[in-house]
């Protein structure tokens, strides 16, 4: 089906002639790699070597059970409800304003507003994005006090803002354009001849969206879901920024155990829970490369 | 000593670490000490934890010479630590020193709340949970790594009949004033009480006087059934790069002038009472002072490492 299973292809891909020259193609890639090996495989084998010192200086596997506490437990769970809620809600709502820009007109104004913006915003984050809240519903914010003085109390049971539901939110800014983005191509890739196919075979919207669209863009819908997920994970400035009590989520968790003045700190935990999170990105990648490749299937 | 000056001229220079200026008067202290010696300061990372101080020591000629950090600190790193008494070692009470001197206590202070005397009165820790407290009460540092943090919700514990021992008491605390929505999960700073977030705030008595000075109608509260002392410790790197300078320096904070200025930032320095039978006290500063209206506890370095477990396992649960 596809061009790489296609054995001519692949023999034309190949080069012909005998001619001997010094393979020097890999050169454009060395500082790609290089790279990648300080900013990645570098700190993450730190991580890893890290990990596996004890306490006391030996080789053991005891920061792993340093995890299983009922507090360590807790962050983990709170890390991943987050995550999980911010990119579904994340990937609905950018889903529905992709689906809207996709079918208005490729050259038009809403689409061209609506791109840049979302390539824009979708990169605002850490201390400036959690700033521009603060300042805005924050207890001293504008907006917060503008509708205090007309009688309108936007915190009656306590403030949420400085805690998870706040973090929440705040991701959702950047969750919601960086879905626009990558779950447009998949949109872009729906001819619009298969709907009047259906329709004249006799088919219904119902029907379109059930056995035509759904189908095809479900695969990218939950891959971009997963890649939100990581994003929001993995993000560490913005909720430094926002909730400066307490370590409730894991990055936090990661920082407060290699700062603490209170006699916790514990660099080599602090190592072991940066790797359980590794972890958790890699399956989730992984998975996301998979979604990837059967959505690549159809929509080129 | 003539000759520990003329050693450490001769290295001219001294790098501390983790002193914010207006922390305790450090900004006249590092002034005084440069224009009484004509040795160089570098000043490190003025915002840094006890912990980042310690973490710092890394055998290179840019590290810390000497620390100035919090008792759990002082005690987990004894290693790293060169013994050194001071001139005035025996104005330093017994209990407020490792016998060799690896670290002796410097200034401390009380646990007090600090408000905003046009917004709320305090007149009891248990005022707080009252319902003119909404969206007000802070703490000015994570008590899961913040030695101030902590000891914030130990006052709380002692005034709510736990003990020194016993900080569930204080946990609960925060927890039931989370529950009435009078919790601000916001470290406090002296941004966030001149901008006006946290009118209500667990602090040292000495930090907590500094914000006078943006908000005018602020006051300090220390309960009379909860006065938590604590004492920060100095030290000197056993790797330092200016040794001499290193303990040219703990002379002078010692000093009576050195002590002086400690107290005219509203800290209590260590040889606080030695000096006032001696007469050599600063009495203005003296009687600057918030009243202590009881006897103070100070908790241990066993109790205060027993009191970081339990809160550390115990307090997103509680507040979050």
């Amino acid at each position: 089906m596809t061009a790489a299973g296609n054995p001519a292809f692949n023999a034309a891909a190949r080069p012909l002639g005998g001619g001997r020259r010094l393979p020097l193609t890999w050169l454009g890639v060395v500082p790609f790699f290089i790279y990648v090996g300080i900013f990645l495989l570098l700190p993450t084998t730190i991580i890893v070597a890290g990990s596996l010192v004890g306490p006391d200086g030996s080789i053991s596997l005891s920061n792993f059970d340093g995890i299983n506490r009922p507090f360590m437990f807790k962050s983990f769970v709170n890390s991943i409800e987050i995550s999980t809620i911010s990119a579904v809600l994340g990937a609905i709502f950018g889903a529905l304003l992709a689906y809207a820009v996709a079918t208005g007109d490729p050259k038009g104004f809403l689409r061209r507003s609506v791109m840049s913006a979302a390539g824009v915003v979708a990169q605002f984050g850490g201390v400036t994005l959690t700033f521009a809240f603060v300042a805005t519903i924050g207890t001293e914010g504008i907006v917060y006090l503008w509708l205090q003085q007309h009688g309108i109390e936007m915190y009656p049971n306590g403030v949420w803002f400085f805690d998870l539901p706040g973090l929440t939110l705040i991701y959702l800014y950047f969750q919601i354009p960086l879905m626009v983005l990558v779950f447009i191509p998949a949109l872009d890739g729906i001819r619009p001849q298969w709907r009047e196919a259906t329709e004249s075979l006799g088919g219904s919207g119902w029907h379109y969206w059930r056995y035509v669209a759904g189908p095809l863009l479900f695969p990218s819908f939950l891959g971009c879901t997963l890649l939100l997920f990581a994003n929001a994970f993995s993000a560490y400035a913005t909720a430094a920024a926002l909730l400066t009590q307490g370590g409730v989520i894991l990055p936090l968790q990661v920082q407060a155990l290699l700062t603490s003045e209170t006699g916790s700190s514990s660099p080599g935990l602090a190592k072991a829970l940066a790797l359980a999170m590794v972890a958790v990105v890699l399956v989730v990648m992984s998975l996301y490369a998979l979604l990837q490749r059967r959505t690549s299937q159809w929509l080129r | 000593m003539d000759a520990l000056v003329a050693a450490a001229k001769a290295e001219g220079k001294l790098t501390v670490i983790a002193l914010p200026p207006d922390w305790a008067n450090y900004g006249a202290i590092i002034t005084g000490f440069k224009a009484k010696y004509g040795i160089d300061i570098t000043s490190l990372n003025p915002n840094g934890s006890s912990q980042d101080e310690v973490n710092a020591f890394d055998g290179t000629s840019r590290a810390p010479d000497v620390v100035d950090v919090g008792q759990a600190v002082a005690l987990a790193n004894t290693a790293k630590f060169a013994p050194y008494q001071v001139k005035e070692w025996s104005d330093i009470p017994n209990g407020a020193k490792e016998s060799t001197g690896l670290w002796f206590n410097d200034y401390g202070g009380y646990m007090g709340i600090g408000y905003d005397s046009s917004k709320v009165t305090v007149t009891s820790v248990q005022d707080l949970l009252g319902p003119a407290f909404k969206s007000k009460v802070a703490l000015a540092g994570d008590p899961t790594k913040s030695n101030q943090g902590l000891n914030g919700v130990i006052m709380a514990s002692v005034a709510n009949g736990g003990s020194l021992d016993d900080v569930s008491k204080g946990v609960d605390f925060f927890k039931q004033l989370k529950q009435k929505g009078n919790y601000v999960p916001v470290v406090g700073t002296a941004a966030t009480v001149k901008s006006g977030q946290t009118p209500v705030l667990f602090e040292w008595d000495y930090l907590s006087a500094s914000h006078g000075k943006d908000v005018p109608t602020w006051k300090i509260f220390v309960p009379s059934n909860a006065i938590i002392g604590g004492y920060y410790s100095q030290a000197i790197n056993k790797q330092a790069p200016h040794p001499a300078a290193a303990r040219l320096w703990e002379e002078y904070l010692y000093s009576n002038e050195g002590q002086n200025l400690w107290l005219k930032g509203g800290a209590r320095p260590v040889r606080q009472a030695a000096m006032t039978s001696a007469g050599t006290v600063d009495t203005a500063a003296a009687a600057a002072l918030p009243a202590v209206p009881g006897t103070p506890q100070v908790p241990s370095g066993d109790q205060t490492s027993k009191a970081s477990q339990y809160v550390v396992a115990n307090w997103s649960q509680a507040v979050a």
